[in-house]
């Protein structure tokens, strides 16, 4: 086992990897109550289209199946999984992303218990027709749902916009159509492709003593006869630079209008510390562009076109990156045009100083600092950064190295009108 | 297990909460102002704090005050409204980093500390009023916010329910006050009643870090001082519908219909049966194990969501779902069997053994945060209790099936609620 100290934030880190190829890490955190425990799959709502473990060809599986697999998997022969973690005191929870499944629980007593329910529900899968079959009823008000919700219809109908073939402009959930031809031996097929220990990464945050752990996870692998797997094949189709859709207008049941507009990434192809160094250069051009403390924000605000929903993120993964910057507005339009020109500006004549790019850093340790604070964010964000090949514990001192010129060349670089999309949510009578 | 010491000194016309830990990276400082919930004030006071927020005298532009801020390495400041009991409380937060995990040794709590009493007491004043342009721009996100409820439907049939249930009693009141009550307020009422709240509201000042009570206390003494008062109390009174269930359909173009049932339980903090309470919810519709969870989605495949949620001050309770619209029926026939089920002592002693293991650890873990454990710990200051954690989980873990079903027999349905679709089914 392996042991990383964090001397200016006094945390260590223990980490081995096992004879199966399981990524094991553990991070003590004495004086909580809470354990926090992550199991996770690299595979989310894009892995669309794979060679399935044994076989020859490519296949395309139905829109919205890894977030249905991350439903089932609770459900066994004998009844299901939740009921058994909160007999032992613990909550658990799953979540599909777009390259990610995580099952997860957290507890104050009873950890090896819970730890050991956790590593085995995940992988003795137990899928039968009839459980199919209900879960597309649940599954279906979930669709609904987010169906109804305008803030989920504008992020999703902007990377529409963004994205001309790439997968993750579908819904994670899929549609109530596509969802309608998932079967049993489609949900095994993804399994066994995908839930292989080797493509698989624990995180134990906690009170916990770390070689009691370790242990405990390695005999529960060793018991399990993994055989070695084959490098998973993923096939993704060709996407142009530009944007699919200038702009895309979806009338819904709602009084505020909403408009965001989004950037398509670059460098999208980056591993490990370019890809750290690209994704918060990014951040932080958009934090001086449009942080709190900007001038552009503080006009926009003054002038009553944005209010205190306008938000800004940068989202990158392998193969897809894009930024969107918006909010509820009163004149969508207006707010598009103004972002563009702002945009556009800053692609020119990127106009900062140091003393900016050193307060913008020192705001971002700080959220640093405040996000691990908590034990689930460092669980889902470590294990984010090492399916990238990056170390979240590398971000203080990456942010530090960030130049003026660096902030410039991105701007300049990622900055052009065929890469910005717009979307807007309208009250629909109007 | 690790509760929290919470030290509580009387400071000059307030109350100074010390919780020292070093579980966090960050010191976190939380100023609470609590006043009887009132439809004169409570506009006036959802708009205050976001006022006094802008900006202050030495930091008269928002650009200004976020720089600075952006400079302590960070330092968030925000704040928020909220309803508890028929209380309105407006909550002002600052969080920074702790020093000793930064290579720079700026003082950072004493310049968050110096940084809330700026923003409390020497806001931007332009004669007899708040700065005009500030407030102007305030007013108009405040209506924008009070607007943006009827988007979010779930908040929005939430609400509505509240409305209707609550309809001549004070908590009827949206937390961001009334639409139409916003364009009276001028820069010189509104200072008038920043004055009046600080004269009057019960105040409370929490910090929560691994800080040192004597250096806050001595850093405090010299930077925020009040007048001596005695805070007005509220008793809730006891509301029981004389007629049969209200019920409320309202259509709209939605794709899901959500369904929202209000209960009394005349039940608050403080009372003796609010535990039996706490873990009657548990069982009833507070978990993914609860019986509103197993039947409406699990067992009838109905809904993605059905749960129920108390509130402490008032004595409700809350139960929500979304379903498709010709399910309202069976939905409402489930939930209320469920009620029923849980009168008449039917759930097994495993419910009741894994309901009270998972709200122990659910307390446990939301003293693991910061702002989790200032919340439990205000209870006590909205109720006038001293209940510390420890003695919640005591008290919670010594119930019985007996009170519980006790508890139950006193939960009376009053409304239901239903936003319904366009084609509704029935």
């Amino acid at each position: 086992m392996d042991k990383i100290t964090f001397d200016q934030l006094q945390e260590e880190l223990y980490h081995e990897k096992l004879p199966n190829g399981l990524d094991v890490y553990i991070l003590p955190k004495k004086s909580f109550n809470k354990t926090y425990a992550t199991f996770t799959t690299k595979y989310g709502s894009v892995d669309n289209t794979f060679i399935p473990f044994g076989k020859q060809d490519y296949v395309t599986v139905p829109d919205g199946i890894a977030h249905f697999l991350e439903h089932k998997l609770f459900e066994k022969e004998d009844g299901d999984v939740f009921q058994q973690f909160s007999q032992q005191g613990a909550s658990a929870n799953a979540f599909t992303s777009f390259t990610r499944t995580a099952y997860l629980f957290s507890s104050t007593a009873e950890v090896e218990k819970n730890l050991e329910t956790l590593i085995d529900f995940v992988q003795s899968p137990y899928f039968s027709e009839k459980t199919v079959e209900k879960e597309k009823g649940i599954i279906g008000q979930e669709i609904t749902m987010y169906d109804d919700n305008p803030d989920w219809r504008l992020y999703f109908g902007l990377i529409g916009s963004l994205y001309h073939h790439h997968p993750v402009k579908i819904d994670i959930a899929g549609t109530i159509e596509s969802i309608s031809h998932i079967t049993k031996d489609l949900l095994y097929e993804c399994y066994h492709t995908f839930y292989h220990p080797s493509n698989m990464l624990l995180f134990v945050v906690g009170p916990v003593d770390p070689d009691q752990i370790m242990n405990q996870v390695k005999e529960n692998q060793a018991k399990k006869n993994y055989k070695d797997m084959p490098e998973i094949k993923r096939k993704f189709e060709e996407e142009p630079d530009s944007v699919a859709e200038k702009k895309t207008v979806l009338p819904m049941n709602v009084q505020t209008s909403k408009c965001m507009l989004g950037i398509k990434g670059i460098h999208i192809q980056q591993y490990g510390e370019e890809m750290l160094k690209n994704e918060l250069s990014m951040n932080i051009l958009l934090e001086l562009l449009f942080g709190k403390s900007s001038e552009n924000y503080n006009q926009l605000y003054n002038e009553g076109l944005v209010d205190d929903t306008f938000s800004f993120d940068y989202t990158q993964e392998q193969g897809f990156g894009f930024a969107m910057v918006g909010g509820d507005t009163s004149d969508p339009d207006q707010l598009a045009e103004r972002l563009e020109t702002i945009l556009l500006d800053a692609k020119n004549s990127l106009a900062f100083t140091e003393e900016q790019l050193e307060r913008t850093k020192k705001k971002k340790i700080g959220a640093f600092l405040r996000a691990i604070n908590s034990p689930e964010y460092i669980a889902n964000q470590f294990t984010r950064y090492t399916f990238n090949e990056m170390n979240l514990f590398d971000v203080v001192p990456c942010l530090e190295k960030i130049t003026l010129n660096d902030i410039q060349k991105l701007a300049q670089e990622v900055i052009a009108e065929e890469r910005i999309a717009i979307c807007q949510v309208i009250p629909q009578n109007k | 297990m690790e509760a929290a010491v919470e030290k509580i000194i009387q400071m000059q016309g307030y109350k100074l909460h010390v919780i020292k830990t070093d579980k966090f990276k960050t010191n976190t400082i939380v100023w609470r102002m609590k006043a009887p919930l009132t439809k004169e004030d409570v506009t006036k006071r959802a708009l205050l704090p976001h006022v006094l927020q802008s900006n202050t005298a030495n930091h008269p532009t928002t650009a200004g005050l976020r720089s600075y801020l952006d400079d302590l390495y960070g330092a968030t400041l925000f704040v928020d409204l909220a309803k508890k009991g028929e209380y309105h409380i407006m909550s002002f937060y600052v969080e920074m980093a702790n020093e000793k995990f930064l290579s720079d040794p700026t003082p950072l709590l004493k310049k968050g500390l110096e940084l809330l009493s700026e923003i409390l007491t020497n806001p931007n004043v332009k004669g007899n009023g708040f700065d005009p342009q500030t407030v102007e721009m305030e007013k108009r996100t405040l209506k924008q916010r009070i607007q943006s409820i009827y988007d979010d439907k779930m908040r929005y049939s939430n609400a509505r329910l509240i409305e209707e249930m609550c309809k001549d009693e004070p908590y009827a009141l949206q937390v961001n006050g009334n639409a139409e009550d916003v364009d009276a307020i001028t820069p010189e009422n509104l200072y008038e009643y920043y004055q009046k709240a600080f004269a009057e509201d019960e105040l409370d000042l929490y910090v929560i870090g691994d800080v040192n009570e004597a250096e806050v206390k001595s850093i405090l003494s010299g930077l925020l001082q009040f007048a001596d008062r005695t805070p007005k109390k509220i008793t809730v009174g006891e509301y029981q519908r004389d007629s049969d269930v209200k019920e409320i359909k309202e259509q709209q173009n939605v794709k899901q219909g959500k369904l929202n049932i209000g209960y009394r339980t005349n039940i608050v903090y403080g009372d003796p049966d609010y535990f039996a309470l706490q873990v009657f919810n548990g069982i009833f519709g507070g978990f993914s194990h609860s019986k509103l969870f197993i039947n409406v989605r699990e067992k009838a495949s109905l809904a993605y969501y059905a749960a129920s949620r108390l509130e402490s001050h008032k004595g409700i309770m809350m139960v929500m779902s979304g379903i498709d619209n010709k399910n309202y029926d069976q939905a409402v026939g489930i939930i209320k069997d469920q009620l029923e089920a849980m009168k008449k002592g039917d759930f097994t002693d495993q419910e009741f053994e894994q309901t009270k293991a998972v709200i122990q650890n659910q307390i446990l873990e939301t003293v693991d945060t910061a702002r989790g454990l200032l919340e439990i710990l205000y209870h006590n200051v909205v109720a006038g209790t001293k209940i510390d954690v420890e003695t919640w989980l005591q008290e919670m873990q010594k119930t019985t099936r007996e009170e519980i079903i006790e508890v139950a027999n006193k939960i009376k349905m009053d409304t239901i609620y239903f936003l319904t679709g366009m084609e509704a089914g029935n």
